[in-house]
């Protein structure tokens, strides 16, 4: 076997950022403004399907400290309560760390399942915790409009992300 | 040489784990810190907001464009469906702005010299920086957008913004080069009004749903449906008189407003300069996310 040139290697590296820069765009994407009708406050959870497919499939190319910054940069961009996307975010990405093993090998209706339950979790931890923040009764309806918005988005992004996935790991 | 590297790796993968769940300890309780932070002291978090926005200010810029020109394609097939009833529409509507601007001449013409013989005080005059919305919030939390001018564009917290229709919101935090704007239906507004009809006085109250309500009405005020509601001027940050909107519904509870802007065409907003000279601190001005009521 011949030794990988630095350029190969470098190519590797690069491959390997895949999951951070791509939710990077989906922290921008949350951010910019789409002026649809009525879009602004039920814009879906881009971020969290990012998070969600990376956590499972390959949470080394995603550390904890990633997703902190990047949900950071989301709360500062949004203007959201700054910290809540961290917390929300982080975990959100414990509980699937815990439970990697249950989805090896899991068909891909078992995974947007998953994530129909971890959705509306992640919508009612964030308006407990924006409630608070707010010491006021913050409208719910956005919130179970961006949950359903972003689980029927899921399948069209897990087409995307797993098409990154295997540019990430074929061989170079 | 093998049986070393198994035994590195035995020690290595428990020791990995450990320090991944010390990192997560400690994110999560510096995520939870910088909550309570921003709560207890949000200048903090806005001149940090700044600096974020200014270094994303060209990215976004770079995006909100296509976003925008895409919305703008769903506009023009739209406005080309309708032309003709919509240019009836306008002939019609010009035809009666004709007679109202000559109404309006004389009355201001009318107006000015009135004022002249009781020496009225003259309102300072406004200035004004148009900007482009270059970020909006994204999510259920807040209504706020983001807009590419700031301080060196003499953009201030506590400034007016509006768009031709009437008044979006104020400037809540600002950048060198971009500034955050609050809108007047989120949660944490409170905008002096009055009812143009009666002068009754109120505060209108953002709660993130698309109408505002208005409190602090007086018992005995009379408001009906479709009543206009404008700025008071009270406070000395919004200039007195400027479109807020209609009267939605008067209920036993609660008075409904709504807002005269098209939220869904937020493209471009103009920001008022309207301080009066050391009338308030900028310290001592409202407005601020995530502040005490």
């Amino acid at each position: 076997m011949r030794a990988a040139t630095w350029l190969e290697h470098a190519d590797l590296q690069l491959r390997g950022l895949t999951p951070f820069a791509f939710t990077l765009l989906m922290v921008l994407a949350s951010a910019v403004p789409w002026q649809l009708p009525n879009f602004a406050p039920v814009t879906p959870a881009f971020t969290a399907i990012a998070i969600y497919y990376w956590s499972i499939y390959r949470p080394d190319k995603l550390p904890y400290a990633a997703t902190f910054c990047l949900a950071m940069l989301l709360d500062l961009l949004t203007g959201t309560p700054l910290g809540l996307s961290a917390l929300v975010y982080l975990l959100v990405q414990v509980i699937l760390n815990s439970q990697r093993t249950f989805f090896h090998g899991k068909p891909f209706l078992v995974v947007w399942w998953a994530f129909s339950l971890v959705m509306p979790g992640i919508a009612l931890v964030s308006w407990i915790i924006a409630s608070l923040y707010f010491n006021a009764l913050v409208p719910p309806l956005p919130f179970v409009i961006q949950a359903v918005l972003t689980i029927l988005l899921y399948p069209l992004f897990a087409v995307l992300l797993s098409a990154l996935h295997r540019n990430m790991m074929r061989s170079p | 040489m093998r049986a070393y590297r198994g035994r590195a790796l035995l020690l290595a993968l428990p020791l990995k784990s450990l320090i991944q769940r010390f990192a997560f300890v400690l994110l999560v309780g510096a995520a939870i810190t910088i909550m309570i932070l921003s709560r207890a002291e949000p200048r903090l978090v806005d001149n940090l907001r700044g600096a974020v926005s200014d270094a994303a200010t060209p990215i976004l810029e770079f995006f909100s464009h296509p976003a925008a020109s895409f919305a703008s394609l769903v506009e023009n097939v739209d406005a080309v469906l309708d032309v003709h009833e919509e240019n009836a529409r306008l002939e019609k509507q010009n035809a009666q702005l004709l007679n109202r601007q000559a109404v309006a001449e004389q009355i201001s013409r009318e107006n000015a010299e009135l004022r002249l013989m009781l020496h009225v005080v003259p309102d300072p005059q406004a200035s004004f920086i148009t900007a482009r919305v270059i970020s909006d919030s994204g999510g259920p939390f807040v209504r706020t957008v983001l807009i590419n001018a700031g301080k060196q564009n003499n953009v201030r917290r506590g400034q007016a913004v509006i768009t031709s229709e009437g008044l979006t919101g104020r400037v809540v935090s600002a950048g060198q080069h971009s500034a955050r704007i609050l809108l007047l239906t989120d949660l944490n507004s409170r905008i002096p009004v009055v009812v143009e009809s009666s002068r009754a006085r109120a505060v209108l109250t953002g709660d993130n749903t698309p109408r505002p309500r208005l409190e602090f009405l007086a018992i005995d005020a009379r408001v009906g449906v479709g009543s206009r509601i404008v700025t008071s001027g009270h406070g000395g940050i919004f200039p007195p008189g400027l479109p807020v909107g209609i009267v939605f519904s008067v209920g036993e509870e609660r008075v409904l407003v709504q807002p005269y802007v098209n939220w869904d065409r937020l493209e471009f907003v103009t920001v008022l300069d309207y301080t009066l000279p050391g009338f308030l601190p900028e310290t001592r001005r409202a407005g601020r996310i995530g502040e005490l009521r």
